[in-house]
């Protein structure tokens, strides 16, 4: 069994395009993704594709064969929804696909169009993630789900809103050189701690913005790539997958995100490593609380002290384990359907290093990509890796 | 709009909250869970009986909510909570308190209420004070 390879990747700018449909958001992210690979469209044998909230934001379902007709593929396309885990759980499934043999060349991506329906319609359209009957009827949204979490956190680990608030100015201050993050404006603590609250114990500056974008890659068996003399240094080495109980209320720990414990333990095992290997990670940081959850459930922290990392700097770009070099979701964005995808482009720039901060880790060989859905009940983990 | 179907299990277990009689479901291995359930997900047992909710809880984790979806617009700034009864925890607005006082610990009793954006039923959890 050989490792796929990322032979190319696309990514649209992210932000607030609410005149952009879904398949035009796509059809770039796709296309560019085509060229930078070098594979010609008609070599494109399946399309994995991740979408959340097609049907509610612009009242389209059967996306798959849509969105591969927009890039000019003639092939089976599927799309996949783990909610905000979408494009995470569509590489998983491009990744068996190529280890089994069954393709040598898949597109993978995914798309969201979200701003079109202002920040109620979003908010109320990101709910349905969570449990209908016993969360979202109590009132329940997705920041407030963070919110328990955090509280939760904060009481059984310690740790306080400032902490959380150096998460949010190192990931800005991250996004400054990604010309396609949709918040490139540097924040300070103060900033932080002062903005509107949106549920306690979490204000404005913790949550992710709402974002219109889309996100693709070329993923190759190493037969293909090396027939084709595809410049495509980058293999996907260790994929894992967890799942757990859908509501928060059903969970052991308010505190912890088992299902993504489970993904990171297969990831490494998958990929023959432990957590000590990683250089670089891209976490799923939908809130501040989540990139703290999601460090700590990728074994990169002990339980309780990924807290102070962007506080004591470990996790900057000057740290010794740089997070969310993009900006992570806080800064750069997330279209929820094309974040784990937006995350593997990212991971294989820093990697091959033609990402703008991958001078942050010149001598990196293997990187992380985290991808969450809902209050972690989805979560997928790839370990991507470079040289030998 | 026409008027929606029941949600079957979910709505019989909101109408036993309200005629004062909470029940949850227990598995042989004592795990909890709120219909409708057929089956265990920790354990997997089937054999699942109907126990009566113990008669108060304990608030796990809180948040007031401020951003509220189109649901809850008329409802915010709104206190959303998960409170632990006994081997089940359960999700609910709590109501009667000042949000600020609302504390992880505090004992809450559990009843039906209403949003009030929509008048849609909704659990509630109300503060309970010690008879002493």
């Amino acid at each position: 069994m050989t490792d796929p390879r990322v032979a190319g990747a696309g990514v649209t700018a992210f932000g607030s395009y609410p005149e952009r449909t879904g398949r035009d958001l796509f059809a770039e992210a796709g296309l560019e993704a085509l060229d930078q690979s070098g594979v010609p469209a008609a070599d494109v044998e399946a399309l994995y594709y991740g979408n959340f909230m097609g049907e509610l934001a612009e009242h389209q379902g059967h996306q798959g064969p849509l969105m591969a007709e927009m890039v000019g593929v003639d092939a089976p396309a599927t799309r996949y929804e783990a909610a905000c885990a979408s494009a995470g759980a569509a590489i998983r499934s491009a990744v068996q696909a190529i280890r089994s043999g069954e393709a040598d060349v898949v597109m993978v991506g995914g798309a969201e169009r979200m701003t079109n329906i202002g920040t109620a319609g979003a908010t109320d359209a990101l709910s349905i993630a969570a449990d209908d009957l016993y969360e979202i009827r109590a009132g329940m949204t997705f920041p407030g789900a963070y919110a328990l979490m955090a509280r939760s956190y904060f009481e059984e680990y310690g740790g306080s809103r400032e902490d959380l608030a150096h998460v949010a100015v190192k990931n800005h201050e991250h996004a400054m050189v990604n010309d396609h993050a949709q918040l490139q404006k540097e924040i300070s603590v103060a900033d932080a701690l002062e903005a509107p609250m949106v549920a306690e114990p979490l204000g404005l500056y913790d949550a992710c913005p709402i974002t219109d974008g889309a996100a693709a890659a070329i993923v190759t068996s190493e037969a293909y790539a090396a027939e084709h003399d595809l410049d495509a240094p980058v293999r996907i080495s260790g994929t894992g997958q967890g799942g757990d109980n859908l509501a928060l209320q059903d969970r052991a720990h308010y505190a912890q995100t088992p299902a993504a414990d489970k993904a990171a333990r297969e990831a490494y095992d998958d990929a023959g490593i432990g957590a000590d290997a990683v250089d670089v990670a891209e976490v799923h940081d939908c809130f501040t609380i989540a990139e703290v959850l999601a460090l700590e459930s990728l074994a990169l922290f002990e339980r309780g002290e990924a807290i102070t990392a962007a506080r004591d700097g470990t996790t900057t770009r000057h740290g010794e384990l740089p997070v969310n070099l993009s900006g992570g979701l806080k800064a750069k964005g997330h279209p929820v359907g094309a974040t784990g995808v937006a995350q593997l482009a990212t991971i294989a720039w820093v990697l091959d290093g033609s990402h703008p901060r991958a001078d942050a880790v010149p001598d990196a060989t293997v990187g992380v990509a985290h991808n969450a859905g809902g209050t972690v009940a989805s979560t997928t983990v790839h370990v991507l890796e470079v040289g030998e | 709009m026409t008027d929606r179907a029941r949600d079957g299990a979910f709505d019989d277990w909101l109408d036993a909250l309200a005629t004062g009689d909470p029940y949850y479901l227990d598995c042989e291995n004592g795990h909890g869970w709120l219909p409708p359930r057929r089956v265990c997900p920790d354990c997997g047992s089937r054999e699942l009986s109907r126990e009566t909710l113990p008669d108060a809880g304990t608030i796990a984790t809180h948040t007031t909510v401020h951003v509220a979806t189109p649901q809850f617009e008329d409802d915010a700034p709104y206190v959303t909570a998960i409170a632990d009864f006994g081997p089940v925890s359960i999700t609910g607005l709590v109501r009667g308190v000042e949000p600020d006082a609302v504390e992880i610990g505090t004992t809450v009793g559990i009843e039906i209420g209403e949003r009030e954006t929509t008048g849609e039923r909704a659990v509630v959890f109300r503060r309970r004070y010690s008879s002493h």
